[in-house]
């Protein structure tokens, strides 16, 4: 393997503590605040990261552009539904958790 | 190595069965509808990976794009509309030894059907080589396209009919579906809308476009712009059904250009369907353009007869958020 | 080239466990993010296979993934929102 295809790799490996952090943290935090937060935080620097891999290792450029515009599509969708979820929950007057 | 890469393969399909073994059972004994939708559309994309790894591209573009992603949509809006009515999911109608004679009948179904893939003759390329010998002449480079556009282009063209049979038959029940937008809507809302719609609309030609030498083709890039068709309709555009002219000749068009391009080659060929091979390509481009608008519109037209007579107002602090709360327990 | 399906397997993991999300609930909201990590997952899961069963027509599946996730999404966030005198006729306590 080259040496981009190695370093690709690497990245790629590097996004799967991303994703298990992003689903624990869906599972185990304790109210709808902070699962927003590991939904979309991580997951999102996972699914870069993953972007980032791919584009190394496959190396046309038209494959690149349209990796960067899949994570900027994602991107944008998560941030937006993140905040009309936040918001409802604001509204409903759901408050956050807090330390016992 | 040879081991190595086995594994790794055999282990990702094993584990995506068994999650999709799982799925599928949770959603069936769910009572809870919302949370079975919910299982739905995992469902679908985890189906679609499955497609993918059976290489079969095209399906599993229709699969994420229509199966999971619309359906989804079109599932949500019918269990706010059941909630909405007070219609309650009700006990099983079924009595005792009905649900016997259910089970023994899907249990003798399983065994039939597992039994004919069972003595399935051994997988013979003659498709195949028909289909590949034949791809020349049928104006593109992707066989799946050539063989839905050209080969069957007949049953395609039925399928599009059933789908303006159903458009119709949501007309025919809610006539007078107006999907109201709120009068201020939300700034973020508009914000996903003035960036994903032009995306949406670039992707979905793309897709159709690309049906010729890669996976894509109408239906799949129809799925999308119906996606964008419904994103408008749940953010800012008001929808009025009876009142829509472009709405009606959008569903109809994709039937109408399909049935022009059959009855012109009938007159001047003698063969319903058979296109002259050199316009094969463009002629086929023609009505897989029609046919994307046609399904798109089909598309938002179910959405919109399902929302009808419902606006989707943001609450006020005093609404009930049905999302929100806590589900009750067994009363 | 079958390398590339270990991180692919273990992406694949991570987005299961969030099922039990799904399955535990216990608001609506839980659920139907779930099924939004459903869609992240699946978009890297796709990126990963398009790399390592040589077939670059996966990414735009994976592009196709994105923007119906989004749609499911906005449709949830928007038209769920009832007021409903009986929420528990409907439903079951989460098993």
């Amino acid at each position: 393997m080259s040496l981009t295809d190695l370093f690709g790799s690497f990245l790629l490996l590097l996004a799967i503590p991303f994703f298990w952090g992003g689903s624990l943290g869906l599972l185990r935090f304790p109210d709808i605040y902070t699962r927003l937060h590991a939904l979309t935080k991580a997951d999102n620097l996972g699914l870069g990261l993953v972007v980032a891999g791919s584009i190394l290792i496959s190396k046309e450029w038209t494959v690149g552009v349209k990796l960067i515009l899949i994570w900027l599509a994602v991107l944008t969708a998560s941030t937006i539904s993140c905040y009309l979820i936040a918001n409802a929950a604001r509204k409903r007057k759901i408050n956050p958790w807090k330390i016992p | 190595m040879e081991n190595s890469l086995n594994l790794a393969a055999v282990t990702f399909d094993g584990v995506l069965a068994l999650v999709l073994l799982v799925l599928a059972w949770q959603l069936l004994r769910s009572p809870n509808l919302f949370k079975a939708i919910v299982l739905f559309i995992s469902f679908g994309l985890m189906l679609s990976l499955a497609w993918v790894r059976l290489k079969a591209v095209d399906i599993a573009l229709a699969e994420a794009a229509i199966g999971a992603g619309l359906t989804g949509a079109l599932f949500l809006t019918a269990l706010d509309r059941l909630q909405r009515n007070n219609q309650k999911a009700g006990d099983s109608l079924i009595s005792q030894p009905g649900k016997v004679i259910a089970g023994i009948s899907v249990l003798a179904l399983t065994c039939i059907l597992g039994w004919t893939v069972w003595t399935l003759p051994p997988f013979s390329n003659q498709m195949l080589a028909l289909v590949s010998s034949n791809m020349p002449i049928s104006g593109v480079e992707n066989p799946v396209t050539a063989v839905l556009l050209n080969f069957r282009g007949y049953d395609t063209l039925l399928e599009i009919g059933v789908l303006l049979l159903a458009a119709v038959g949501v007309l025919a029940v809610t006539p007078s579906a107006v999907m109201v937008a709120d009068s201020a809507p939300s700034p973020i809302l508009i914000l996903l809308l003035r960036l994903l719609l032009p995306f949406i609309i670039l992707v979905s030609g793309y897709i159709l476009w690309i049906g010729k030498y890669a996976p894509g083709g109408a239906f799949q890039a129809g799925a999308v712009l119906a996606a964008g068709g419904i994103l408008l309709a749940t953010a800012a555009v008001r929808f009025n059904l009876s009142a829509s002219k472009a709405l009606p000749l959008a569903t109809g068009i994709g039937l109408l250009i399909f049935l022009l391009v059959a009855l012109a080659t009938m007159m001047l060929r003698g063969n319903y369907l058979q296109y002259p091979v050199a316009q094969a390509g463009t002629l086929i481009l023609v009505i897989e353009a029609a046919a994307t608008l046609s399904i798109a519109a089909v598309l938002v037209l179910l959405f919109v007869g399902l929302k009808s007579d419902a606006d989707c107002p943001v609450p006020g602090e005093d609404s009930k958020n049905f999302i929100f709360e806590e589900e009750n327990t067994i009363k | 080239m079958n390398y590339y399906l270990w991180p692919a397997l273990f992406i694949l993991i991570s987005v299961v466990v969030g099922l039990v999300r799904i399955l535990r609930g216990p608001t609506a909201a839980d659920r139907m993010m779930a099924a939004q990590l459903f869609g992240t997952g699946g978009v890297a899961i796709l990126l990963i296979l398009a790399q390592a069963m040589q077939m670059p027509s996966l990414v735009d599946v994976a592009l196709i993934y994105a923007l119906l996730a989004a749609i499911t999404m906005v449709v949830f966030v928007r038209c769920q929102w009832r007021s409903h005198e009986n929420t528990g006729e409907m439903e079951d306590e989460s098993h």
